[in-house]
């Protein structure tokens, strides 16, 4: 007992010997924002993300994985209105590191600056997987990276100051080359405006206020329950009535649902990247876009 | 019936005959569509010239942000809330229930070979209600956390699962806590009954810890600064939980230390392993026994109680997305020695009290697979086993001998879980823990979560 005590304190000494590494260690906890802070940091920062587009990020757990990333993080990037609220929080305490805490300099949250929509009416569990403080999946629409991107690079600056300028010259960049790509993808995707869709789950609201389609309906019957058969039948109903072109779903989730509309009302399904890594085309933000506008188009015709 | 009745009942009819509903025309009708399409194309014009105003403002709101070099962060948008309730903690409930059906009587229930203390057996038959928990949390100020885990037991009594405070301003991966804390030791002790997959805890645990080890005492623990999750941790506790007892002394009553490590394997797998050490003390630690006579005894342990447990966990999820189907793997395995003086017959019930020496070292362990197969519905099956191993009874070996019996147990479950906040469960085990007396177990229970959404423990 008293040698295993001993090796203990020993091995807690250590570690304040272990140096840090130089570039400035960014945890991202979900993909989209892992690739800003590589557009915003270049070489001057080490992106970890926390989750891959195939996962929903609000399903994660605190892996032994995590809780040793946001140990070495000396910034935590994260989107905030409750999306990681199941298990950043617990990596977060279990970590051990004060100054990338909620309010400390070290961690950064997306949505407050954005305008978030779908704040529900009524706040209560009987009506599905409902966020308090709004949809939390805002990367869906570029302007809102753009939002975020601002003050992120701000951020970086703030907790990196000897690389300030830097980061300031990267955003600038970055942000030229997304304004021009904003007006690119609005030009591309100007036949889409009024385009009747279904979700499959409502995680495409930004997208579908950006383009100005039309949702029409989600296959799931509530947010975050899987579709059933009877409120598929219901949805089915509703595209006999009303003419729809195609159903979105995202590329973490399974296609089945979306199949079974599609076969049924004779449109398209169509699977959406969601995010940075969704799929082969979508391997950093730009393509992220791009590949989602050429899905749409595609699904439209 | 007078007159008075009858003229309001009149009235109402002729009320009723003259309903829109009932006498409008043709002509009428064709009036009234009309005028909802009017007002329907009226409205629809407007919300187009508002969606298109919208649309104008979004963009010009774009724009300055996108294109301007370093633009001041906006402030975040502050939470509404405010007032004397602004500071209210997150509060969460756990309400839990049960349907026991037990072919052996749960009254004489025990661990053959084992001098079980703490929570053991499978609990009540029929209908019961389980322990309702309810939890307060918050951040105390800029440096320590708050927890306080009450349980609200069926029997009408209260007891404080947890009551701990976390100091959190440390840096470099240090994370003292204080209170009464359920200890870091093995993977499941830390994790509270409702998250468990499945009803009852392993026999490894009901047999070395008594259920769940849990210490009024400090933790600190450290998390290592390296890409592969090691984490160190060491406790120091009053040790009046089983195997040890309150002892009426000063000092740390016992001591814990662990470590675990972990990572990732590619997208799809995780794991964590662990290997863990308890030393406490026991002061006459009361147990009954069947003696080579057969007659039942009352024992009296006196002396040092030292568990090492290794523990291993791992998760297979598609890409890591276990939304649709998700595979688990969990095993821990226990040893135990105890030493110093064991008293036979100490409530003089047979005349033949003899306090004499005592060593022992026993085993056990257990295996569970969990296995989600669509999305909601999960199975699961564990096995349990244990190795009284043997002991020295000293003066005593002429009253006392060590069983050659291997109590076990196999259990499967199934489980609904229609939302992160609710589980119904249907578990059936096969419990042999005594020689000549399978019990048969069949539980249905049911556990729901209301209020501050819980942590995704691994």
């Amino acid at each position: 007992m008293k040698s295993l005590v001993q090796w203990f304190l020993l091995t807690l000494f250590a570690a304040w010997v272990v140096p840090a590494s130089a570039a400035l260690n960014v945890f991202a906890t979900v993909p989209e924002w892992g690739a800003l802070a590589a557009e915003l940091g270049g070489d001057k920062v080490s992106v970890y993300t926390a989750t891959n587009a195939l996962q929903d990020p609000h399903h994660v757990e605190a892996k032994p994985s995590l809780i040793a990333r946001a140990r070495g993080a000396d910034l935590i990037v994260a989107t905030g209105a409750e999306l990681e609220i199941g298990w950043l929080p617990l990596v977060l305490q279990q970590a051990g590191k004060p100054k990338v805490q909620p309010g400390r300099p070290g961690y950064f949250e997306a949505a407050p600056f954005v305008a978030l929509l779908d704040k529900p009416a009524r706040l209560d569990r009987a009506e599905g997987d409902v966020h308090a403080a709004g949809d939390p999946h805002i990367q869906t629409d570029p302007r809102n990276i753009a939002r975020v991107a601002g003050p992120l690079s701000a951020k970086l600056a703030e907790v990196d100051p000897a690389n300030a300028s830097f980061y300031q010259a990267r955003y600038k960049s970055f942000a030229d080359r997304w304004t021009a790509a904003i007006a690119r993808w609005e030009k591309e995707a100007a036949s889409l405006k009024g385009v009747a869709v279904l979700v499959q789950h409502k995680a495409f609201t930004y997208l579908i206020a950006w383009l100005g389609l039309k949702e029409v309906a989600a296959l799931e019957p509530k947010p975050g329950i899987e579709p059933t058969t009877a409120h598929l039948s219901e949805v089915l109903a509703i595209t006999q009535r009303q003419p729809v072109k195609m159903v979105l779903h995202a590329a973490y989730q399974s296609d089945r649902a979306s199949q079974w509309i599609a076969e049924r009302a004779k449109i398209n399904a169509v699977a959406l990247p969601f995010t940075v890594g969704g799929d082969a085309a979508a391997n950093d933000l730009f393509g992220l876009f791009d590949d989602t506008i050429q899905r749409l188009l595609k699904g439209a015709q | 019936m007078s007159r008075k009745f009858l003229a309001p009942g009149a009235l109402a009819l002729a009320l009723f005959a003259a309903t829109p509903s009932w006498a409008a025309s043709d002509a009428d009708l064709a009036q009234i569509r009309d005028e909802i399409r009017q007002l329907k194309e009226n409205y629809e014009a407007r919300i187009q010239a508002l969606e298109a105003r919208l649309k104008d403002a979004e963009a010009a709101a774009a724009k300055p942000v996108a294109s301007a070099p370093i633009p001041v962060p906006a402030a975040p948008a502050t939470s509404s809330s405010s007032g004397i309730a602004a500071f209210n903690p997150a509060i969460s409930a756990v309400l839990q229930g049960r349907y026991a059906n037990l072919s052996q009587d749960p009254e004489k229930y025990a661990i053959s070979g084992f001098a079980a203390g703490g929570e053991i057996g499978p609990g009540k038959r029929g209908f019961s209600l389980g322990e309702s928990e309810l939890a307060i949390s918050a951040n105390v100020d800029d440096k320590f956390a708050g927890n306080l885990i009450v349980s609200l037991t069926p029997e009408n009594t209260v007891s404080v699962e947890e009551a701990y405070g976390i100091l959190t301003a440390l840096p470099n991966g240090l994370t003292p806590k204080f209170g009464r804390f359920f200890s870091g030791l093995g993977y499941l002790n830390e994790q509270h009954q409702h998250v468990w997959d499945f009803i009852d805890a392993p026999l490894a645990y009901q047999a070395f810890l008594g259920g769940q080890y849990g210490n009024d005492g400090v933790q600190l623990k450290w998390v290592a600064p390296t890409e592969q999750f090691l984490e160190f941790g060491a406790e120091a506790g009053n040790g009046a939980g089983f195997p040890g007892s309150e002892r009426n002394k000063n000092g740390a009553g016992s001591g814990v230390i662990y470590a675990h490590t972990g990572g990732d394997i590619g997208a799809s797998q995780s794991w964590r392993a662990g290997l863990s050490y308890l030393q406490t003390r026991a002061q006459d630690r009361e147990f009954g026994e069947t003696d080579i006579a057969g007659n039942d005894a009352q024992l009296g342990f006196n002396g040092t109680s030292h568990v090492a447990i290794a523990d291993f966990i791992w998760k297979y999820a598609p890409n890591g997305n276990a939304q649709y189907t998700n595979f688990k793997l969990q095993g821990e395995y226990f040893w135990r020695r105890e030493r110093g003086d064991l008293t036979y017959d100490r409530d003089g019930a047979l005349g033949l009290t003899r306090t004499g020496d005592y060593s022992s070292s026993q085993s056990g362990w257990y295996l569970q697979g969990v296995y989600q197969f669509m999305p909601y519905w999960r199975v699961g099956l564990r096995y349990d086993r244990l190795d009284p191993g043997h002991a020295g009874y000293g003066a005593n070996a002429t009253f006392l001998a060590t069983p050659s019996f291997n109590p076990q147990r196999t259990s499967v479950m199934f489980d609904y879980t229609p939302s992160e906040f609710s589980r119904i469960r249907l578990q059936f085990a096969q419990d042999r823990t005594r020689p000549g007396a399978t019990d048969n177990e069949l539980f249905l229970q049911y556990i729901l979560t209301l209020g501050a959404h819980g942590a995704h423990r691994y």
